[in-house]
């Protein structure tokens, strides 16, 4: 994500330290940073949260407006997913059109929300072939501390099961209660010299050869993957970080009560 | 200014207060923190009325690209961006021409307070964003950048208030709400400096005699003095000096001196009992 460097001194401990089961910040490898969720933070957006991910700060606002569907789904509503890395949140990010890593980081959320079916679009239509309601998922990142994909995703997840459709302003009767139907959550993994890690921090993501995205739902069933960054995965690295986000996915499931029977 | 129509009056039928209950000079609720984010190297967010502003600056760093490089003093790059979600109907993401017009005028005002000369080539950027928006966020962003700078330890001849009064309904008033903003007759924000009462930014627009534009503008120049109250307050909080109140290290009360006989040690009371 960022172009900058790491020391090599900073590099060798990270490794070195891994070597132990050790990490800068105190965690284990298999350990998530906390989280901490806030949500209805903005009143203007039909649905919103802020969530804090370790260092790591994105706010989402969910806005629900109405418009024509897709000719080949004329009766399902649309979602829409966008990121935006404002200048704000690192010396790194730069004003002006999307660039690769934010393109990258809205298609992995957009892709966990999608393939979960996450939202019963069939509820969101209004009039088939005419009227459907557009859902737009904006992600802001405000301060980067690392593993942005984790933190975007909780927050879209926040914002949508806090959002209300706004179906009175649009003339279609009583507002309702966005229809959320899966809770995907997505867990990274970083792979370092030392070995694998559960949610990089901004100096492990910096040296890190490689990373995973695995993208569960409130079954444990897998919904999105993916790899990002050069280096190589084995399969047995593969399925501990797929394990890493079935159990790190389910305790923060738990923890924020989303999609508990 | 909008000119749509309010379904209520904006201003009571007592002529001195308006439908949100405040004075005709009396500003929105403000609240302002220092250093928010980990990351910049100066941040502030602002809550104002139903606004919410943060505010980040970095610098000064090297210019990109290099040919905007000043040879002889530091340039400050001002971006002023309200979020999609910050307004009712989504606004698409990126800046419009409204926003870019923000952003200069931001910039030119802070070129005036930074002290630029000290820092050739370099530039200063100051990043204001805008997350829920109910008037008058142009000044809430100026107010924001403003403690950011000073959070980010940016030489600066003062601490820049800003504030917007119009007018609604026949009155001038202070500090103009969302509703006021789209139903009101005119719109003047400014920046001041305090030290001097100088206006480092100035805009109007809608309509307005001479003496109600004086009137606005004295209105800013009194509500810009508390505003920049709030702003140092702010920055005192984060960067203020703690004392030792309690300066014993000891959990035991100490040992009686010498030749006090221990009886006479007075215990204390039970607790909860008298």
């Amino acid at each position: 994500m960022e172009n900058d460097v790491v020391s090599d001194l900073k590099r060798e401990y990270i490794n070195r330290m891994l070597a132990e089961r050790k990490r800068l910040d105190g965690r284990t490898p298999e350990e998530t940073r906390p989280v901490d969720v806030q949500t209805g933070v903005v009143t203007s957006a039909a649905g919103s949260a802020r969530v804090k991910w370790g260092d790591t700060d994105v706010m989402v606002g969910v806005m629900v407006e109405q418009g024509t569907p897709f000719p080949d789904t004329p009766d399902r509503g649309v979602l829409v997913t966008n990121a935006e890395l404002i200048p704000m949140a690192s010396p790194y990010f730069e004003a002006g059109p999307p660039r690769p890593e934010s393109i990258e980081f809205a298609r992995v959320v957009d892709r966990g929300i999608r393939e979960a079916q996450t939202i019963d679009l069939a509820k969101m239509c209004v009039t088939p072939r005419e009227k459907v309601y557009i859902t737009y998922v904006d992600m802001h990142v405000l301060d980067f501390g690392g593993n942005l994909f984790d933190a975007g995703l909780l927050g879209a997840m926040m914002a949508l099961h806090t959002a209300v459709v706004p179906a009175k302003r649009h003339g279609n009767g009583e507002d309702f209660k966005l229809p959320v139907q899966h809770y995907p959550i997505s867990i990274t993994s970083a792979k370092l010299d030392g070995g694998l890690i559960v949610d990089p921090n901004l100096d492990e993501e910096r040296v890190a050869q490689c990373r995973l995205t695995v993208t569960t739902d409130e079954n444990g069933d897998i919904r999105a993957m993916q790899k990002g960054l050069v280096g190589k995965l084995t399969f047995e690295e593969i399925q501990a970080a797929i394990q890493n986000s079935q159990r790190c996915g389910a305790e923060l499931r738990r923890k924020l009560g989303l999609g508990v029977k | 200014m909008g000119g749509s129509k309010s379904e209520h009056n904006l201003i009571n039928a007592d002529g001195k207060t308006r439908f949100d209950g405040r004075a005709l000079d009396e500003l929105r609720p403000l609240s302002i923190q220092a250093g928010v984010l980990k990351r910049a190297d100066g941040s502030a967010y602002v809550e104002w009325g139903s606004n919410k502003v943060l505010a980040a600056v970095y610098g000064p760093r090297e210019v990109h690209p290099r040919h905007l490089q000043n040879p002889a003093r530091a340039i400050v790059q001002a971006r002023y961006n309200m979020a999609s979600f910050s307004v009712s109907e989504r606004k698409r993401p990126g800046p419009d021409r409204r926003s870019q017009e923000i952003s200069k005028i931001i910039s030119e005002a802070f070129t005036s307070v930074v002290f630029v000369e000290q820092f050739p080539r370099t530039t200063v950027d100051v990043f204001m964003e805008v997350l829920q928006a109910d008037a008058g966020t142009r000044c809430a962003g100026l107010t924001a950048a403003s403690v950011a700078l000073a959070d980010a330890g940016v030489p600066m001849r003062d601490i820049v208030p800003s504030v917007a009064s119009g007018k609604v309904e026949d009155r001038v008033v202070c500090d103009l709400n969302k509703e006021e903003d789209t139903c009101g007759s005119a719109d003047v924000p400014c920046a001041i400096l305090p030290r001097t009462g100088e206006f480092l930014l100035l805009q109007m627009d809608g309509h307005l005699t001479y003496d109600e534009l004086m009137l606005a503008m004295e209105y800013n120049k009194r509500a810009a003095k508390k505003i920049n109250e709030v702003q140092k307050e702010a920055l005192r909080r984060k960067y203020s000096i703690i004392t030792l109140q309690d300066n014993v290290i000891s959990e035991q009360p100490p040992a009686a001196p010498p030749g006090v006989p221990p009886e006479a040690t007075e215990l204390p009371p039970p607790e909860g009992g008298a």
